[in-house]
């Protein structure tokens, strides 16, 4: 096992807090509504874009960076097998494929012996 | 606990329709869960604190990015800033659902709110907005159930399975590099449009340049600026 870089008071408040305020934003509108006839326009406007910027976020520096410094190039297995699953992803919308793609892409990249 | 005026044994009938149509979506969670759960192990969580996180965030991506800067020694303020900033969208299925569930018990809403998923949201509001006879406040949040208990239990199931066999997969099979891929496949379907593709390539080129910055805060602010980018798109292609 591993130890925790966080102590173990400071992991239950990640979980307490993340648990408690991810439930505040999902009771928010559903405990609001009788006060409230509808979403202020300009909120539905910045929420329309969450998904493609969160997610965006969190998935490039894990393609660009190895070990902690940036690889553009061809030696980095996870860039172009990320480029791989992006096809996969973009063309079949499949959760299950982009893994399966992906996951292969890296695994063939990094036992083929390399010239 | 008032019934519905249009008959007995509807709870369950509807119950049913709600267990009916949530187990096409099931088996996409099962990978899912099981990612989440090594990475959580991964990251230093013990047994419990993993268990707990899956049953009460019920959340799987914004787990994985919080679990990632635990891992990275975030400060406690950032991870869950991260994790919230993820779970931003539902902020809109709230309200979406809310005006259907306007009229249910507080204890109800209760209910309704923490089992609010991407999935829940979609299934029920296709019920209540294509039906004349729809009636949210009655059966409907029986189908509603139906359709959040299968999915929370297949989610935890999943993630106890990521959690026991978490510590024993082999680093050279890399798995952690399945976290990436599964956003991306989350992303794809959530490009639509030239100011969504705006906000996604901003959020990139921030998130790869902010890599270093102080207390992990990359994420978080790629985030937030990856969305006023797409704001801005919007309001000046109008």
């Amino acid at each position: 096992m591993t130890r925790a870089p966080l102590g173990d008071a400071s992991v239950w408040l990640v979980v307490l807090a993340a648990s408690a305020g991810t439930f505040a934003i999902r009771l928010s509108f559903i405990a609001l509504f009788g006060r409230l006839e509808r979403v202020p326009p300009r909120l539905e406007l910045a929420l329309q874009y969450v998904p493609a910027a969160v997610l965006t976020a969190l998935v490039a520096p894990r393609l660009v960076y190895l070990d902690g410094a940036l690889a553009l190039g061809a030696g980095n297995e996870r860039l172009l097998a990320g480029l791989v699953a992006a096809v996969v992803a973009w063309r079949t919308e499949s959760l299950l494929w982009t893994i399966v793609v992906g996951m292969a892409a890296l695994w063939t990249l990094t036992w083929l012996p390399v010239g | 606990m008032s019934g519905s005026a249009t008959g007995s044994g509807e709870p369950r009938a509807a119950f049913r329709a709600g267990v009916r149509d949530v187990l096409p979506a099931l088996p996409a969670n099962v990978p899912f869960g099981i990612i989440a759960g090594v990475a959580t192990v991964g990251a230093g969580f013990d047994p419990a604190q993993a268990t707990a996180f899956a049953g009460m965030l019920f959340a799987g991506a914004a787990q994985v990015a919080a679990v990632e800067l635990v891992d990275q020694r975030a400060p406690v303020v950032v991870v869950v800033a991260t994790a919230l900033v993820v779970n931003l969208r539902y902020l809109m299925y709230s309200a979406s659902l809310g005006a259907h569930f306007r009229d249910l018990s507080t204890r109800w809403k209760l209910v309704v709110a923490f089992f609010l998923l991407d999935v829940t949201y979609a299934l029920s509001v296709g019920r209540f907005e294509g039906r004349e006879d729809a009636d949210p406040t009655g059966e409907g949040r029986w189908y509603y159930l139906g359709t959040a208990l299968p999915l929370w239990g297949t989610w935890i199931a999943a993630s106890l399975v990521g959690i026991v066999f978490g510590a024993r997969v082999p680093a050279g099979w890399q798995l952690d590099f399945a976290i990436p891929l599964l956003f991306m496949g989350l992303l794809f379907p959530a490009l639509d449009g030239g100011p969504s593709y705006v906000a996604a390539g901003a959020a990139g080129v921030l998130a790869v340049a902010g890599f270093g910055l102080p207390f992990n805060v990359g994420i978080l602010a790629a985030a937030v600026g990856g969305i006023l980018a797409g704001v801005l798109a919007e309001v000046s292609l109008r």
